[in-house]
């Protein structure tokens, strides 16, 4: 098949960027659509052109590195997936697509496509850990977690840390990324200890990077290609505030 | 030279626990005066970063991706081997050793596979005391699966993502010490380059992706957690940006390059479906508890799998291995499937893979118990083939997944340049020609949170606090030729693209130096390599400066050093005259087709010198001795 494209480029940081179009030809429907960018790349390399910057690492869905904002959707129209496991059968010949980055003010552009998602390390050294230096851990099996919380837990930790939450919000919100280590580390028994300050500092931490307010539009669950609940965002509020409540922090 | 692996005399069983004590240490208020350069930040780099950080020492940690998260661990799905024997299944710390050995074709070092086994217990702990979410029973204890080449369940898990959760907390463990300032973080920075002064490791030239800029950071040491060079192949399940590049200028500044030939095909791969691919997607070894593997029995059945009655398929490893079945080693099982599909009995378009079947697990388990153990790859599998696996037996066929070879180092994890150390996939030391499944992730993290932070001390202990100043003339020269490389690289204006020719080294590679090797093949391969090598320097197509996020730049200075690594892999496939694990020599085989070592000849690990561009390079040997367990052909039937 053969689809046209429009490609946000920029050159870097600090100039400006334009939707440029590009004709993307013989296009295998088995293809992943990652592997339509390299064919692209190739064909304006060949001609001399710089070819299309975008970050993309694992191309299985799990390292998080990969982003786009395609056709107005954070990793494009698949349900629960990353861009690199979308395929193009999911698009038709004849189609026009619309390939931007990420966009928030929290996530910087640093090239085409490419963005700066160092605030998601920030927050998550702000306070998204147990303090357990290796060594101290008592035998595995003292600690028993009920079956359902261990899941469930799992299902918080799942995220990739790719942002999509972030770029589907009309707020630029990061709630969905933070309520998600949050909700983890309070459902576990590692993580009692520390409850209270962690979320405080990393909320403290989301909101000086430059992220918006949550108005619960559940645009960022919608999104999320590791489907973390939009019930997370409730337990994060709900331990922020037990947190302040009874902050030692004052 | 001599390469003494410098393990304390003694019974098995003591020798971890006597180095340790025979080792220096350096006092909690002397750390802080010592710099620790981490390269690399899965599982074995963060493991380390976070524990050295800990110990008090000032630790700098570099990857090329945006986030130290981003390493490939994380992609690892199956499992974490431990001996805990959580199950009452008769294991012990000397049985997972003793299967470790043996998976490995008993072409590892005794001491290294007892100690990892001994402290495979104590990562359990470690992981769960983060927070990682392992999979549990009813009770609230930690449930375990089984994995290739082993007998018992001692494989924790995390669903099919449990490298995503060991790493994460590891990466939260460093990230923690990043805000108590005892870690610096580099993101998007590469080591071009290490810094070699009287003989010691004392730095590294990086290249920030973003911006260019070439930098050197000197330290007391520099940690190697690179990952492994199956990206030679151009098509395996590592990651687009893994690569070889710190390890092999390590190689070229004297650090000795162990057993490269022993590259790990994993059997469940999903098949390749065209030209456009770039990369191919492993589906867990786990798998193999419940799917059953098969292929017609007749030549060329075009049938539809599910047409094709029971007494016309070929269940053929467990046929051939009633004992172990669909759990063979890693090796076994990827060359049965070759054979297979050598006779013209592959399945799919391409004739190259076989079926990966769970009907009759469903059939006796349920739909639901299936799709609880192993949704998350059912669901990657359809996404990727567009078929239901629940419906129609997987298809499968072995892809390039982990390579057990790596950097020489001693039981200090010290490679033969002082100071520079290579921990996790980057070495070569304890999964000898064949990694058993479960067991990378277990070696990165005993690697990282429990071997180096006890070794280390060893060597710091006689250096004197001083760093090595940035305007040093080893510094100075290094940034030189780090610079001229990339110049030389970004003048080449031919007509080729980085991708064309890293293609080519695939195949050749595929081709001779994969699952199947020949003396005749190999010094075919030779010629060829090095054709495609004096193409790239003619006629490679490179754009724009240096001074830019520039992919070209980056990618074509990974594949320069991937095709100088790939004529090494070959030389030490042709060195080395027998089969032995992901190993197989076709002149080297047993009446039934297994691999046919030679423990007399060949029962050392090679360990090649450089000798510069223009020279071959020199082989050195170090001998394996076995005290504790008897050489025998390993036999899983």
């Amino acid at each position: 098949m053969n689809l046209t494209l429009k490609v946000w480029r920029q050159k870097n940081s600090s100039s400006e960027g334009k939707m440029v179009e590009y004709k993307a030809e013989d296009v295998s429907p088995d293809m992943s659509f990652l592997e339509m960018l390299d064919v692209l790349n190739e064909k304006l390399l060949k001609k001399g052109e710089d070819p299309i910057a975008f970050d993309h690492d694992c191309r299985e869905g799990i390292c998080g590195m990969c982003s786009l904002f395609i056709n107005g959707r954070p990793h494009g129209p698949g349900e629960a997936v990353t861009t690199c496991q979308l395929h193009m059968r999911s698009f038709k010949d004849g189609d026009t697509v619309f390939i931007e980055p990420f966009r928030a003010k929290g996530f910087p552009i640093i090239k085409d496509l490419v963005i700066d998602r160092g605030a998601f390390d920030r927050i998550i050294q702000a306070g998204g850990y147990v303090s357990a230096n290796t060594g101290s851990a008592p035998d595995a099996n003292e600690i028993p977690i009920p079956k359902d919380i261990a899941e469930n837990a799992f299902d918080s930790a799942a995220c990739i840390g790719c942002g999509a939450c972030v770029a589907a919000c009309k707020n630029a919100s990061a709630m969905l990324f933070v309520s998600a280590k949050v909700t983890q580390l309070a459902l576990l028994p590692q993580g009692q200890v520390e409850r209270k300050n962690r979320v405080e500092n990393m909320v403290a931490q989301m909101d000086e990077e430059g992220f918006g307010s949550c108005t619960n539009t559940g645009a960022c669950s919608a999104v999320c290609p590791k489907e973390i609940p939009l019930d997370n965002i409730a337990t994060l509020n709900r331990e922020y505030l037990k947190a302040k409540a009874t902050s030692d922090n004052v | 030279m001599n390469l003494d692996a410098h393990i304390s005399e003694g019974p098995l069983a003591e020798q971890w626990s006597k180095h340790k004590f025979n080792t220096k240490l350096v006092n909690p208020a002397n750390k802080r005066k010592y710099d620790i350069i981490v390269v690399g930040t899965g599982l074995a780099g963060a493991s380390a970063a976070a524990t050295l950080a800990e110990l008090g020492y000032n630790v700098k940690a570099f990857c090329f991706q945006d986030s130290p998260r981003r390493a490939h661990s994380i992609a690892a799905q199956g499992g974490i081997n431990a001996a805990k024997n959580y199950r009452n299944d008769g294991d012990s710390v000397f049985r997972l050793f003793y299967d470790t050995i043996k998976g490995g074709d008993y072409r590892s070092r005794e001491a290294n596979v007892h100690r990892l086994a001994e402290v495979s217990v104590n990562i359990i702990d470690q992981c769960v005391a983060q927070g990682v979410p392992f999979a549990r029973e009813y009770g609230g204890y930690l449930d375990n699966r089984s994995f290739g080449g082993a007998q018992v369940s001692r494989t924790f898990y995390a669903r099919g993502q449990t490298g995503q959760q060991l790493l994460l907390g590891a990466y939260s463990q460093m990230s923690r010490q990043v805000t108590l300032g005892k870690v610096e973080m580099f993101p998007r920075t590469e080591m071009l380059d290490l810094v070699v002064v009287d003989g010691k490791a004392r730095g590294i030239v990086t290249r920030n992706l973003v911006t260019g800029k070439i930098e050197a950071h000197s330290g007391h040491a520099v940690l190697l957690c690179t990952g492994g060079y199956g990206n030679v192949f151009y098509l395996s399940t590592n990651a687009m940006g893994s690569n070889a590049t710190a390890s092999w200028r390590a190689y070229k500044k004297g650090a000795l390059f162990a057993n490269p030939c022993f590259t790990q095909i994993h059997p469940t791969c999903i098949p390749v479906s065209g030209d456009h691919q770039s990369k191919l997607t492993l589906m867990s070894e786990s798998l193999r508890n419940d799917g059953r593997v098969w292929v017609p029995k007749k030549v060329g059945d075009k049938r539809h799998p599910n047409d094709i009655p029971e007494d016309e398929r070929d269940y053929y490893l467990e046929r051939k291995y009633p004992s172990f079945g669909n759990l063979v080693p890693r090796d076994v099982a990827s060359r049965n499937a070759k054979m297979v599909c050598d006779e013209g009995r592959g399945v799919g378009d391409s004739g190259l893979a076989v079926y990966l079947d769970f009907r009759d697990a469903i059939l006796r388990d349920g739909e639901d118990v299936i799709r609880a153990k192993y949704g998350n790859l059912f669901q990657m599998y359809e996404k990727i083939t567009d078929e239901n696996p629940y419906q129609v037996p997987m298809r499968i066929y072995p892809a390039v997944h982990y390579t057990m070879g790596g950097l020489w180092v001693d039981y200090n994890l010290m490679t033969t340049v002082p100071g520079l150390f290579a921990l996790g996939e980057c070495n070569f030391s304890d999964h000898g020609a064949n990694r058993l499944g479960a067991s990378a992730l277990m070696q990165g993290l005993a690697d990282g949170y429990f071997v180096i932070p006890a070794t280390i001390g060893g060597y710091l202990a006689d250096l004197p606090y001083d760093k090595v100043p940035l305007d040093h003339p080893e510094f100075k020269k290094t940034i030189d030729d780090v610079q001229n490389r990339l110049g030389k690289l970004l003048s080449l204006k031919g007509d080729k693209t980085v991708d064309e020719f890293h293609r080519e080294l695939g195949n050749i590679m595929w081709e001779y130096c994969g699952m199947a090797r020949t003396k005749e093949g190999l010094e075919k391969a030779l010629g060829k390599i090095r054709e495609v090598r004096e193409d790239f320097w003619k006629n490679a197509k490179l754009i724009g400066t240096n001074g830019e996020f520039n992919i070209t730049l980056e990618k074509a200075h990974r594949v320069a050093d991937f095709m100088e690594l790939g004529e090494l892999m070959i030389m030490d496939a042709l060195n080395r005259n027998e089969s032995c694990g992901g190993h197989f020599r076709e002149e080297f085989q047993t009446p039934e087709g297994e691999a046919l070592r030679d423990d007399e000849n060949y029962s050392y690990v090679s360990a090649w010198e450089y000798k510069g561009d223009q020279a071959a390079p020199e082989l050195h040997k170090e001998n394996l001795k076995f005290d504790n367990v008897k050489l025998t052909q390993r036999s899983y039937k």
